[in-house]
């Protein structure tokens, strides 16, 4: 005969809590949230005391009071009168600026680089090579300053293009002017600005024109719109394709629709392009990019471009060659696999490292100190700090915007991958 | 059969002929790798064209340069001497009249056998951990040399160094005797109090005595006399060293079941990497005191060295993660079923297979922030690129710019492609074993 005893009943001591494991976790968490509490608390009371040492508060009243100094490139109107904020945001907008600059360029030039790396062609691909391991491995500093010393000393001082007989002359139609001071490139004015800026004439025989913030939204709206009816006539497109099985040409419309509207605004604005030509001693209208801005952008983008070219060359080699025998095998062509087989798969491994690149290439923006380009670090962590004495405000300031623009692109990216994610059985 | 015997068959073999000389050798290896398509074409012309204009450019600048003035006038009276005004040449003289500053900075000339000494040393103790097949005794090296090298460095009394390194034995054996007698637990708890507290509270007091009756040392170097090429290795490689046990801990963090543990890394890597390092290199230099209890004052190089650490860390942590991950399952789960503990199945089973699949990505952000160390030059420190300017400042000097980038970039460019040589080939050697 059996005796069936209760199992004990689960009572707790106190030792469960180390030697327990399911209790064991709860120890040690405590344990850490205790010290990282603790070292938290230290770092605050070492600051506060700090600051009460030197005399000093934390507000951030200083970003309204007025910043005192220029900006020599600004996407948006600045002067010395302006705020410490609008000063900080000149430097954001700048920061932005030369990081989608490059990273367009990046792309482009990785790209072709990837490819051409991955030729037959034996003189391409070493050329493609050295290009790649020569950028990968020396210090994107060290790039920025040559390419600066290069754009600074190798182009035309602006009198130089005055004269009969000019040493340097204006290239594409006489609109663009490469020269020490900076490169002059059109820009577009408009002769019926809605903006009510006066219309004038900068010179004698030119025509009177003016530009305002609320033509280029106009412009720019227009063109959303049209962009919007573009994605419906293709959602159309596919939705009839799937039905039937043919696809409506969508082609002529979708110009159409991109065109004529912002053709028709652009019209009414009346529209001119705005070229620029030498005054005095130096390149007036148009454009005016800084070789600070050039430079800063043309490295970032060789520099940033080898990087990619190596995750595309990657992303090709990934795929392996059984999916283009397959291809073949279904009887499509060359250039069908490639588009329809290659290119999708070979994108799934390419564009994280991509996106991963253009974070990297929005941090090295910040080398901007490097050529005395304004962006972010050189206005509010830079001259603002140095005028203000407000070290602590300003830099947490700069880190939480270059944290936001990294959690921001990652968040791209991740949403990218789940969207992209194989889906497996 | 008559059949056999028809007029218009061939009777005998004909002779071999040649192959058609546009079938054959080089023309036929240029017919089909260059000119095999008109793209092909027109991309190979362009790129000899490229290769010909940087060459015939560079090279007779670059080899026709000047070796032996003592200064940029003298080089420029030599040039117009030989080959006239009007030819641009490289004046090399600068890497021959200056190169201990470009590789040593401000270290007193007497003394560059110590930094050589110190990287042989490390190298040496590189060896042990880089190829496991080496003795395991040898890993007394490794674990003297970053002491050693210190001391070598910085100089000195010899017992800064010994009596902070006694805190470390002092941790090692708090840790075997608490783990034998209470338990794992304790033993890690014992592990980090006991050397802190020895720190805290001995470590000083011990020094002094020791330097006072024993006083052993060598010349004491500044922090601000290190430059050029030496400072970047220094910097280079005391973070990376510094930073991979942190960067360990980190990932496992990252990894873990523990809520709180696993924020908190979390939100320390992401912060750390999602700032630029210029902004943290800043920071040390404006900020770190006020995060510091009043009245403390220390080197900047120091301080550098610090935020740089911790900045690798957060990407080590990255790297030594996606090694975590890349592990099967399985491991976790035999381990597990061995029995072993948390720290038991890392030590033994996990981290071995995880970090040797890490390796190259370690390599890489080595190189990435080897790179990086040119940007200490923006809060004053003497890199190559601030010792570059440095010369330039001088009156033998004024004036010169490319020949110093040049060899900066040269000097650079050996350092990282070899080492991305030797992760690549790590990586293809690991692929091996994995099938």
């Amino acid at each position: 005969m059996s005796v069936l005893t209760d199992p004990p009943k689960p009572s707790f001591r106190l030792s469960q809590l180390l030697y327990d494991t399911r209790y064991r976790s709860i120890t040690i968490q405590v344990i850490a949230f205790i010290l990282i509490a603790c070292g938290l608390w230290w770092l605050v009371a070492n600051t506060i005391s700090n600051l009460n040492d030197l005399g000093k508060d934390f507000n951030y009243s200083f970003l309204g009071s007025a910043a005192g100094y220029d900006i020599n490139q600004q996407l948006i109107e600045y002067d010395s009168q302006k705020s410490h904020g609008r000063a900080a945001l000149v430097g954001i907008l700048n920061t932005l600026l030369v990081a989608f600059l490059g990273c367009i360029t990046a792309t482009i030039i990785g790209v072709i680089a990837g490819v051409l790396r991955l030729s037959k062609n034996w003189v391409v691909s070493s050329l493609m090579a050295v290009y790649v391991e020569g950028f990968r491995n020396v210090p994107l500093l060290l790039w920025i300053i040559l390419i600066f010393a290069v754009v600074t000393e190798s182009t035309p001082r602006p009198n130089e293009f005055r004269g009969e007989d000019p040493a340097a002359s204006m290239i594409l139609a006489d609109s663009m002017a490469i020269t020490n001071r900076g490169t002059y490139i059109p820009r577009i004015g408009f002769t019926n600005s809605m903006s009510g800026n006066e219309v004038v004439a900068s010179q004698e025989g030119l025509v009177p024109v003016a530009s305002g913030g609320i033509d280029w939204l106009l412009v720019i709206g227009t063109l959303i719109i049209s962009i919007i009816v573009v994605r419906t006539l293709n959602a159309r497109a596919s939705r009839i394709q799937e039905a039937t099985g043919d696809r409506p040409n969508t082609l002529w419309a979708n110009l159409a629709v991109l065109i004529i509207p912002v053709g028709i605004v652009l019209f009414f604005l009346g529209a001119t392009i705005v070229k620029p030509y030498l005054k005095g001693f130096n390149f007036t209208e148009g454009v005016h990019l800084r070789n600070s801005l050039i430079a800063l952008w043309l490295a970032l983008s060789v520099y940033t471009g080898a990087f990619i070219a190596e995750n595309v060359r990657a992303g090709i080699l990934a795929v392996s060659k059984g999916q283009t025998e397959a291809a073949s095998a279904l009887g499509l062509q060359p250039n069908r696999t490639m588009s329809l087989v290659i290119l999708p798969q070979a994108m799934r491994v390419i564009i994280p490292p991509l996106i991963s690149q253009y974070l990297n290439l929005t941090k090295n923006s910040s080398l901007a100190i490097a050529v005395g380009y304004m962006d972010v670090r050189a206005t509010l962590g830079g001259i603002t700090i140095n005028q203000t004495g407000r070290e602590l405000e300003g830099m947490l300031l700069l880190g939480l915007f270059y944290l936001t623009l990294s959690l921001l692109i990652s968040g791209v990216m991740n949403v990218y991958n789940s969207r992209m994610k194989l889906t497996e059985r | 059969m008559s059949d056999t015997n028809v007029s218009y068959v061939r009777k005998e073999m004909l002779a071999e002929a040649a192959p058609p000389v546009s079938e054959i050798g080089p023309v036929r290896w240029v017919r089909e790798n260059l000119f095999s398509s008109p793209l092909n074409a027109i991309l190979t012309i362009i790129s000899l064209y490229v290769i010909y204009w940087v060459v015939g450019h560079v090279a007779p600048w670059t080899i026709g340069g000047i070796w032996g003035a003592s200064s940029l006038t003298e080089c420029r009276e030599i040039r117009d001497a030989t080959v006239g005004s009007d030819h641009g040449i490289a004046c090399w003289s600068v890497l021959s009249h200056r190169w201990h500053q470009l590789l040593f900075g401000y270290y007193p000339s007497h003394l560059y056998w110590r930094p050589v000494l110190a990287l042989l040393l490390f190298l040496a103790g590189l060896v042990p951990v880089l190829y496991p097949d080496t003795s395991r005794k040898l890993l007394i090296v490794s674990a003297i040399a970053p002491f050693a090298c210190f001391w070598l460095l910085w100089g000195g009394s010899v017992w800064l160094p010994v009596s902070t390194a006694l805190g470390f034995v002092v941790g090692y054996f708090a840790f075997g005797l608490a783990t034998r007698l209470i338990s794992p637990l304790a033993g890690i708890l014992a592990a980090i109090i006991l050397p802190l507290l020895y720190w805290y509270f001995i470590a000083g007091d011990l020094y002094a005595a020791l330097a006072d009756t024993v006083p052993l040392g060598i010349e004491f170097v500044q922090s601000r006399d290190f430059g050029g090429f030496m400072l970047s290795v220094v910097i280079g490689l005391s973070a990376i060293v510094l930073s991979l046990p942190l960067g360990i801990l980190l990932a496992l963090a990252r990894q873990s079941d523990l809520f709180i543990i696993k924020t908190f890394a979390v939100v320390f890597i992401e912060v750390i990497r999602g700032v630029p390092l210029i902004v943290w290199l800043f920071t040390a230099q404006l900020l770190l005191n006020y995060f510091l209890p009043p009245g403390t004052n220390f080197d900047l190089t120091l301080r550098v060295i610090i935020m740089v650490t911790l900045f690798s860390a957060a990407y080590i942590a990255e790297v030594v993660r996606g090694g975590l991950a890349a592990l099967p399952k399985g491991q976790y789960e035999g381990a597990d079923s061995l029995g072993l503990n948390y720290w038991q199945s890392m030590r033994l089973i996990i981290l071995p297979q995880a970090l040797k699949i890490s390796i190259p990505g370690i390599v890489n952000t080595f190189i990435g922030l080897f790179k990086d160390t040119t940007l200490v030059v923006f809060i004053g420190l003497f890199d190559p690129l601030g010792i570059a300017s440095a010369v330039r400042a001088t009156t033998e000097w004024n004036g010169i710019y490319w020949e110093l980038f040049i060899f900066i970039g040269v000097m650079f460019f050996i350092a990282c492609f070899s080492m991305g040589r030797y992760s690549l080939q790590l990586e293809k050697k690991l692929q091996r074993e994995h099938r």
